[in-house]
């Protein structure tokens, strides 16, 4: 998993196991190990060897995070501080999201990105807005996430097959301005905001619920990990080692609402846009060949700040807090909202619940 | 019997009208009225008042009013009026004698910072949403400090439905081609 060494001379544990399988093949298995390892550095044999997360001892812990943040360096030169913060005692966090207000504005997917270092090229999101029709409902069939893409008209449903006439747009100086202050798009009502040619939304007849990862308290993808690269921490979290993680994909078939992505290629991560501030469990930049998805904001939420997709909601639709907190606004929520989950019938029991405000 | 305990209330009521001697539990509920409503901790960025009309004094005289309830003709004719428009009009809102601050139904004037003790007296439940942090938005800490957004950050307050804005730019869509040959990046 070194990020550093070429290509060829790179071993990970996914090449380590097929190459050992093909030398066992000709020669004794017990030579094998030293015959892969032979070509490597002191370095490698120490990220090859590194412990399971949650077996490390602090000051191994501490090591692995000082290496994390050298690598950091090298790649992007920037200064970033790698954190490993645990869960904070009688925490369990949940979810909130106002139906009745979302107006699928994506500023939330956005904004996501920009605080978890996902690859801009190929582009990862943790946020997938869908489309819906008020006439046919929740259907996920009819989904529409490409709504207000270029090429595709007003993006209407029935050409979310047809290719994108153009590259989809990058973000234009006045959206990145909204994501570096969040506070500056208000008021909402303004000219800019609202006046001018293009896609609005809410556009008539329709509603958008957004997905993203739904914290499960049964979570499927943990049940099939094979190498318990990802599991559930204390706070209902659900996590991933990416330096444990061997990129089997089998957590994305399991997982029943697509919030897990798998880094295709090698993360394309400009380091002008690299936030310095990162968690071992959380943004910090992923390899290629891992899976990877929304962790609440881990390495906010830990330090008690509300996660990026809250605090950019510009219809204030997304609530966060302490499921066992009788206080919090997640308890008044269920207490006395109408609540609703995606695929109760799954018994996932997820933690992100979808409510209606009105 | 029941005369007795009669005269001795009205005695009691009256005693109270004319030594104007409240009881404790009356002190606590104006007092409760009277200060903002959400504890001390709330925080609100400014309210989004235009600078272009903001002092509203340098033109409306204090102390001086029309109160004819009429269509503007000269100025403000930017403002589309569509909150409840056919049975309110500025003054309704708008101090009539000093146009920097609002006023409540009780007559009570307040800061435009406070405006949503104003929006309050009409839409009670959201209000209630409002300082519990279900309805409208919050940033800070989800277990301290909490930032909170007035009503008119999102809704004009003169045209209070929310307007549909430009969104973000959409997803990738797949492109069908073989994808890993086009990303051989490393």
């Amino acid at each position: 998993m070194s990020l550093n060494n070429k290509p060829s001379r790179q071993l990970n544990r996914r090449k380590f196991l097929g190459d050992s399988v093909k030398s066992a093949l000709g020669i004794a298995a017990g030579l094998a190990v030293p015959g892969v390892l032979s070509g490597c550095g002191t370095k490698e044999i120490e990220n090859f060897f590194q412990k399971h997360f949650l077996e490390l001892s602090p000051a191994e812990l501490k090591s692995l995070l000082a290496r994390l943040e050298r690598e950091n360096l090298k790649k992007y030169g920037k200064s970033t501080v790698v954190s490993a913060k645990p869960a904070m005692p009688g925490v369990l966090f949940g979810y909130g999201l106002d139906l009745s207000r979302c107006i699928g504005c994506r500023r939330c997917v956005h904004a996501c990105v920009k605080e978890n270092n996902q690859s801009r090229d190929p582009a990862i999101q943790w946020i997938r807005v869908l489309e819906f029709s008020k006439e046919k409902g929740i259907d996920f069939a009819e989904a529409n996430p490409y709504y207000c893409a270029p090429g595709s008209g007003a993006g209407a449903a029935d050409s979310s097959n047809k290719l994108p006439a153009a590259p989809p747009p990058q973000l234009t100086g006045e959206q990145k301005q909204i994501l570096a202050d969040p506070v500056s798009q208000y008021p909402l009502y303004k000219e800019k905001e609202t006046e001018g040619p293009g896609c609005k939304v809410p556009r008539p007849e329709h509603f958008y619920v957004p997905i993203s990862c739904q914290q499960c308290e049964n979570p499927p993808c943990v049940k099939v990990c094979p190498v318990k690269a990802t599991w559930k921490e204390p706070d209902g979290i659900v996590v991933i080692d990416y330096n444990w993680c061997i990129g089997c994909r089998y957590c994305m078939a399991a997982c029943p609402y697509g919030a897990r992505h798998f880094n295709w290629a090698e993360p394309k991560l400009p380091s002008e846009d690299v936030n310095p501030d990162m968690h071992y469990l959380g943004n910090r930049p992923r390899y290629r060949g891992v899976v990877e998805k929304c962790t609440y904001c881990i390495q906010r939420t830990r330090n008690g700040r509300y996660p990026a997709c809250v605090e950019i909601c510009p219809v204030g639709a997304r609530k966060f807090g302490n499921l066992l907190d009788p206080n919090s606004e997640i308890r008044y929520i269920l207490e006395h909202k109408r609540v609703l989950i995606l695929k109760n019938d799954l018994a996932t029991r997820p933690k992100f619940f979808y409510f209606y405000g009105l | 019997m029941n005369q007795h305990i009669y005269s001795a209330v009205t005695a009691i009521g009256l005693f109270l009208l004319l030594t104007n001697v409240k009881p404790a539990w009356a002190e606590s509920l104006e007092s409760a009225s009277n200060s903002p409503p959400v504890s001390d901790g709330i925080q609100t960025p400014a309210p989004p008042l235009s600078p272009d009309y903001f002092p509203c004094t340098t033109c409306h005289e204090k102390g001086k009013t029309n109160n004819q309830r009429r269509q503007l003709k000269t100025d403000h004719t930017d403002i589309v009026f569509e909150h409840d428009e056919k049975n309110r009009w500025c003054l309704d809102c708008h101090a009539p004698l000093d146009r920097d601050k609002l006023h409540l139904a009780s007559g009570e004037l307040i800061e435009f910072s406070q405006s949503y003790r104003l929006c309050g007296q009409c839409h009670g439940p959201t209000y209630r949403d409002w300082k519990v942090g279900v309805h409208g938005k919050r940033t800070g800490m989800w277990n301290g400090q909490k930032n909170y957004f007035l009503c008119v950050h999102c809704h004009d307050p003169h045209s209070p439905a929310i307007k549909p804005i430009q969104p973000f730019p959409a997803p990738d869509k797949p492109t069908g081609k073989p994808f890993l040959l086009g990303a051989k990046n490393k």
